[in-house]
């Protein structure tokens, strides 16, 4: 394609992708950069229904006035980035200092909110990608196999976890692993202990979104390999079969290879998913055992009534680094096979 | 009688009536658009506003759980796009901090004879909100199992621990207590309870800087683990709704739980006869000592907003008047602790209203309350479960929030 067509052909895609994206970017990065302007503070008497007494108020028309000279508010550099809400530098060197052995530095660094937040999110991303990644091509290869009346309704009912909203499916599993729910009641049964609780301890709330990640994401990777099987060439899989390779062979060295594409395809979606883990922490009620980048930036921005811009956009912008770094290995790979290709 | 008689009684009737649907709240014109969070209490008094509605006045109401994030905004706008913003404690302060509401003084003067001088809420010698209910945590406790166990209701919370361990060692109950310890917003809202219990102050006088790393934080605290050794392991996770739930399936029989909840708990919805009929509420239980309930009183009142008309704004100041009326209150005696004058409390009243009598603290309305708040919800998590100690803990709450703190400018 001659390039002036290439231009022409791209430009409304591009324009689209600097509005909805690029600009975004660029004003969260700005934003992380800046904090507010110090509020001139005045103490007043303040009377209701239940007494008086004297407190502290922001003046407001002062605050505006700063705010009006310096819209963005105060510079603030890094500084955002390194103090203990996010990447935490004095903190870590203060725990590493003091720590007695290695143990005690990690439970140092796991008690700080965004170490803990990335923990999870790590483990989260590193347990649920991979296994929605086999299961999925496990039940496409299952499906692919059923007589053709069956295959229908199969799906449907295979693609159920999808269909339902993410924190509306939380919210269904949260009430049924209850100890007064059907999973629940039919565990502690199992187990034999009426104390047992999947809400208590964080190694079992862990677990609990770890198997909800893979449960709502698997449909995503089964409908994706199951179109991808319906192409797969019939005589490259005749010649193997009269060469006489075993079905796990034909998996193997045909099968697997012509989806290779969409392997990298449902990787790259599902790391992408699995890094901004969300819902199922609020639908889970998990805050106290499991909290995600993506929560940080939820709690900023709606937990204490006016939100922290500055800090949200910070968080942001580190959940966009820790994205393009998981991404990177995936991204090179495919650049290695274009060129070659190429 | 004449043609022209009947026309002019029709006429004169006519006339009256469309005279009395005005009269009835005394506006010509204007255009009252409430912004208010989504419970009973304040559809009543939205509901009763409405009256007001007629000829040359409209009345409209937006009652939503997200009124916070849309209030500041919305107000923001000139004209702006609610003429009143209801609010509690807690979600005044955005609206004071950005000059969004105006003084009540001269409307009060005007057109609000019927106010009572502890609804008025003033900032200096302005008043911007008008109160018109009280709410508060306080104790909810099932008699028959109390007096199964052999003991009296609690007083302190050294007392609840007691009735907690009777009830348990008798197998009356698995975990006899229950609170609303989600972790989180709930979480710290027990601590700020039980801290101002304790006799706490949260930040050093006329200053933003925190201090709860103290004697009595790590005393609240221990308070709050010795309470949770009771509770459903599942405790950090429980929100009102959980709380309710278990009050009204039978499966705890102590709690310190919002007095607006009190009707949902006793109706005839969600439980037995039985279990209904017999919680009873008491004022909160003091703790450590102290001599003041270890709750935080709430109100919730309405504003008016700055940027608006003069015909709205008086057009919305006495048409929510008459919304909050006694005649509403009384009309719904359980839905709220109605600070009107002239309202009479009805039995679930009585945990709000002598908590108050017993000098419970209203939450403290600082500028900088919900950040500390915040930083509480989301560190003393760690001490619950048991994983640090408690001065480690409000160490990390101080530090959480100064960071915090910072970036808003108030250190």
């Amino acid at each position: 394609m001659p390039h002036r067509t290439f231009f022409w052909f791209i430009l409304p895609s591009a324009l689209a992708m600097l509005v909805f994206i690029a600009l975004p970017i660029v004003s969260i990065v700005v934003q992380s950069l800046y904090v507010e302007h110090d509020r001139v503070l005045v103490e007043v008497e303040n009377c209701g229904p239940f007494g008086c007494s004297k407190e502290v108020r922001v003046d407001a028309a002062a605050t505006a006035e700063l705010q009006r000279e310096e819209p963005l508010g105060r510079f603030n550099g890094l500084a955002t980035y390194t103090n203990r809400n996010h990447l935490a530098f004095d903190e870590i060197g203060a725990a590493w200092a003091n720590a007695p052995d290695i143990a005690e530095f990690a439970g140092e660094i796991l008690s700080l909110p965004f170490y803990r937040a990335l923990s999870f999110t790590l483990a989260y991303t590193a347990v649920v990608t991979p296994f929605v990644i086999v299961l999925g091509f496990l039940i496409a290869l299952a499906v692919n196999m059923l007589p053709s009346l069956l295959k229908g309704p199969v799906i449907f009912v295979s693609l159920l976890p999808m269909i339902i909203t993410p924190l509306i499916g939380s919210l269904v599993l949260f009430w049924m692993i209850d100890s007064n729910g059907v999973i629940g009641a039919t565990i502690q049964a199992l187990a034999n202990d009426p104390a047992l609780s999947l809400k208590a301890s964080a190694p079992l709330t862990w677990i609990t979104l770890f198997v909800y990640g893979i449960w709502h994401s698997t449909p995503f990777a089964f409908v994706v390999f199951y179109a991808g099987l319906q192409t797969v060439p019939k005589d490259t899989m005749e010649s193997a079969m009269i060469d006489g390779a075993s079905t796990f062979e034909r998996v193997r060295f045909v099968t697997l290879p012509h989806l290779s594409p969409l392997l990298v395809f449902v990787g790259l979606i599902q790391l992408m998913d699995n890094f901004r883990v969300f819902e199922p922490i609020v639908g889970f009620n998990a805050e106290a055992n499991a909290t995600s980048l993506s929560w940080i930036i939820f709690n900023d921005l709606r937990g204490a009534g006016t939100p922290l811009f500055g800090s949200a956009a910070a968080t942001s912008t580190l959940t966009l680094i820790g994205v393009s770094i998981l991404l990177t290995p995936v991204l090179i790979r495919t650049w290695r096979d274009f060129t070659r290709k190429g | 009688m004449t043609i022209a008689w009947k026309t002019a009684i029709t006429l004169g009737a006519l006339g009256l009536s469309t005279g009395v649907a005005s009269a009835a709240c005394g506006i010509e014109s204007g255009s009252v658009r409430v912004l208010s969070n989504d419970f009973p209490a304040l559809h009543d008094v939205v509901e009763k506003a409405k009256e007001c509605a007629g000829d040359g006045v409209t009345v409209t109401a937006n009652q939503t759980a997200e009124h916070e994030s849309l209030a500041v905004p919305a107000l923001s706008a000139n004209p702006a796009e609610y003429t009143s913003h209801f609010v509690a404690n807690s979600s005044l302060q955005p609206l004071l901090s950005n000059d969004l509401i105006r003084p009540l003084n001269d409307y009060i003067e005007t057109y609000g004879k019927n106010i009572s001088e502890r609804q008025k809420i003033k900032i200096g010698d302005d008043v911007m909100v008008i109160a018109f209910d009280a709410n508060a945590q306080h104790l909810f406790f099932r008699e028959d199992i109390l007096k199964e166990a052999g003991i009296e209701p609690p007083k302190t919370y050294e007392d609840v621990l007691a009735a907690a361990k009777a009830i348990k060692d008798k197998s009356l109950m698995a975990y006899p207590l229950t609170g609303t310890y989600k972790a989180g917003w709930n979480l710290a809202e027990e601590f700020v309870n039980m801290y101002l219990g304790m006799g706490g102050e949260f930040f050093e006088p006329g200053s933003a800087k925190p201090a709860i790393d103290n004697e009595k934080g790590v005393a609240a605290l221990e308070m709050m683990k010795s309470l949770s050794a009771y509770m459903n392991p599942d405790y950090l996770t429980f929100d009102s709704n959980s709380v309710q739930a278990e009050l009204e399936s039978g499966s705890a029989a102590i709690a310190n739980f919002w007095g607006s909840r009190y009707g949902a708990v006793v109706d005839d919805e969600g439980s037995t006869p039985e279990i209904a009929g017999s919680i009873k509420v008491a004022a909160a239980p003091t703790v450590g000592g102290g001599t003041i309930p270890a709750t935080t009183l709430w109100w919730d009142g309405y504003t008016v907003a700055k940027n608006i008309s003069e015909a709205d704004a008086k057009a919305t100041f006495i048409a929510l008047d008459h919304g909050a009326s006694a005649e509403m209150a009384n009309a719904n005696p359980d839905a709220a602790v109605w600070l009107i004058d002239g309202y009479e409390p009805g039995p679930g009243a009585i945990g709000v209203l002598d908590s108050m009598n017993q000098g419970a603290k209203p939450y403290p309305m600082v500028p900088y309350m919900g950040l500390l708040h915040t930083a509480l919800g989301a560190e003393i998590v760690d001490f619950m479960k048991g994983e640090e100690d408690a001065a480690k803990a409000l160490a990390d709450t101080e530090a959480a929030y100064s960071a915090a703190a910072r970036e808003k400018g108030f250190l």
